[in-house]
């Protein structure tokens, strides 16, 4: 469980995020979902800590990341995989190396351990035969396997992912989604996906968040979504008119 | 941002790049890759930059000795010194400058830009530390070896390039090598070359570690990389000359 209690943070004079409260459940799948600028970024890199907020608390299971110091945070931050927009593998390691490597740094396995495990997670990813092959040898969907795969080799207890299936066809798209959805029940992680794509919203939102102008406009699950009176989350989810003509239908 | 501000930033970055690494066996095998890819695959440019600058300075030296009472051995003489007072010092520095620093910085830059530094970090992992401490370590361990070695190859290309001009004879060459050698110059030189490691390996990671925004960044950073890490090292150069050989 992740949960933020007025969460504020600016840039300079640009108040990015307002008072953001919510309350994200474990073994869901969590989705921040808001226009681009709306300032859903900025609270996924604050929940991480890559960025300081300037106000307000932020828990991990009733531990409080806003005032814990750089080895504190480190001891959560090795309960949390993510997955990058564009990956971010290791372009000088291979797939298996790149799975490998936050075993290598922080885990106590033997050798045929760390084989297993690595077996384990590209196997549950769909991704054991370019084990040999390095990132820019594989496609993006292929990358966004590995990233999860990375994300989860330490079994993590939080998984955080910034648009997973951004520049991917409809069809690998929903794959992603669906895999990570299904290894969040699998490991009873607390997921957070960052995200604006429609199709994810309606496959996997579970619980989400809608941010507009750096305020929390709207919380609930997809099939709520249709009939929500928000006039700024019906403007972005009924933009296009595939979903407006959904909406007429239903 | 202004000058201060970005020498305070270079110091806290420094802070953090020299801190206990994570795992020692890692860190070890990262300096070993770091020894290859900084020093070993600089060899090439060394030797091919020495040889050469060995030979003209043996010609150079040959056609300025229009005195008689001036002897030939000072060709073999003037050859060495310049080679272990400066050439294989300072300006093999500023080759490997440019060389490497533009490979640390872009190659660092990338990593940032494409978020494989947000990963480290979100891994637990001190990125900077476990990036940039290797580079450091290796580029000071193999610099003063590709020192050495410059200056060997330097002399033997004066050697090569005068024998075969016929300008001095090889053992007047040879004689002027040896003659009046003071130990402390290589010490000197040693000196300034564990400085200049430092400053090509840590200055462009500097610049490479606080990239942001895309590949024009990225090529910008490491231009100011290799121009900054240059007048480094002249002005290190400079104090160092004056401190040591007072």
């Amino acid at each position: 469980m992740i949960e933020l209690k007025k969460v504020n943070k600016s840039f300079g004079d640009l108040n990015v995020l307002q008072d953001i409260s919510i309350h994200f459940e474990a073994g869901k799948t969590n989705l921040i979902i808001g226009q681009s600028g709306s300032g859903k970024t900025v609270l996924l890199k604050s929940i991480i800590g890559l960025h300081e907020i300037d106000d307000g608390h932020i828990f991990y299971d009733d531990r409080e990341f806003t005032n814990m110091d750089f080895n504190e945070k480190k001891l959560i931050r090795k309960e949390m995989g993510m997955v990058f927009q564009g990956g971010a593998l290791f372009d000088s390691l291979t797939v298996e190396e790149n799975v490998r490597f936050p075993l290598d740094m922080f885990s106590e396995m033997s050798e045929d351990e760390k084989r297993e495990r690595v077996s384990f997670c590209l196997d549950r990813v769909d991704i054991k035969k370019a084990d040999k092959l390095y990132p820019a040898e594989i496609s993006g969907g292929m990358q966004k396997r590995v990233a999860i795969a990375r994300a989860i080799a330490l079994n993590p207890r939080y998984l955080f992912c910034d648009e997973p299936n951004s520049g991917l066809d409809p069809v690998t798209a929903i794959l992603i989604d669906k895999l990570i959805q299904e290894i969040t029940k699998e490991f009873n992680m607390t997921t957070i996906i960052n995200t604006h794509d429609m199709n994810s919203v309606m496959e996997i939102g579970e619980k989400i968040l809608f941010i507009n102008k750096g305020l929390k406009a709207w919380e609930g699950c997809s099939d709520e979504i249709f009939d929500t009176e928000n006039q700024s989350l019906n403007n972005f989810v009924f933009a296009s008119n595939l979903f407006k003509k959904i909406k007429k239908k239903l | 941002m202004g000058f201060i501000e970005k020498i305070g930033q270079y110091m806290l970055f420094l802070n953090r790049v020299f801190s206990k690494p994570e795992r020692g066996r890692v860190f070890f095998s990262q300096i070993i890759k770091e020894i290859y890819k900084l020093g070993v695959n600089s060899v090439g440019i060394v030797v091919i930059i020495s040889v050469f600058m060995g030979a003209v300075i043996s010609l150079q030296t040959a056609y300025n000795l229009i005195n008689p009472l001036l002897p030939d051995y000072l060709v073999g003489y003037t050859t060495r010194e310049s080679m272990i007072l400066e050439f294989s010092s300072t300006i093999v520095g500023l080759i490997l400058a440019g060389k490497v620093g533009s490979n640390i910085a872009s190659e660092i830059g990338s990593m940032r830009v494409t978020e494989q530094i947000d990963a480290l970090e979100i891994m637990g992992i001190n990125s900077a530390s476990y990036l940039i401490f290797p580079k450091i370590i290796a580029a000071v361990f193999i610099n003063p070896f590709l020192y050495v070695l410059s200056v060997f190859v330097g002399i033997t290309g004066g050697l090569l390039a005068s024998s075969m001009t016929k300008v001095v004879s090889i053992p007047d060459y040879l004689y002027g090598v040896q003659i009046d050698f003071i130990p402390y110059y290589i010490t000197y030189s040693l000196i300034k070359t564990l400085v200049f490691a430092f400053i090509i390996t840590s200055v462009p990671s500097f610049y490479g570690y606080f990239v942001s925004g895309g590949a024009l960044e990225v090529g910008k950073a490491s231009t100011k990389a290799v121009v900054n890490s240059s007048i480094l090292i002249l002005l290190a150069n400079l104090i160092l000359t004056q401190i040591l050989l007072k």
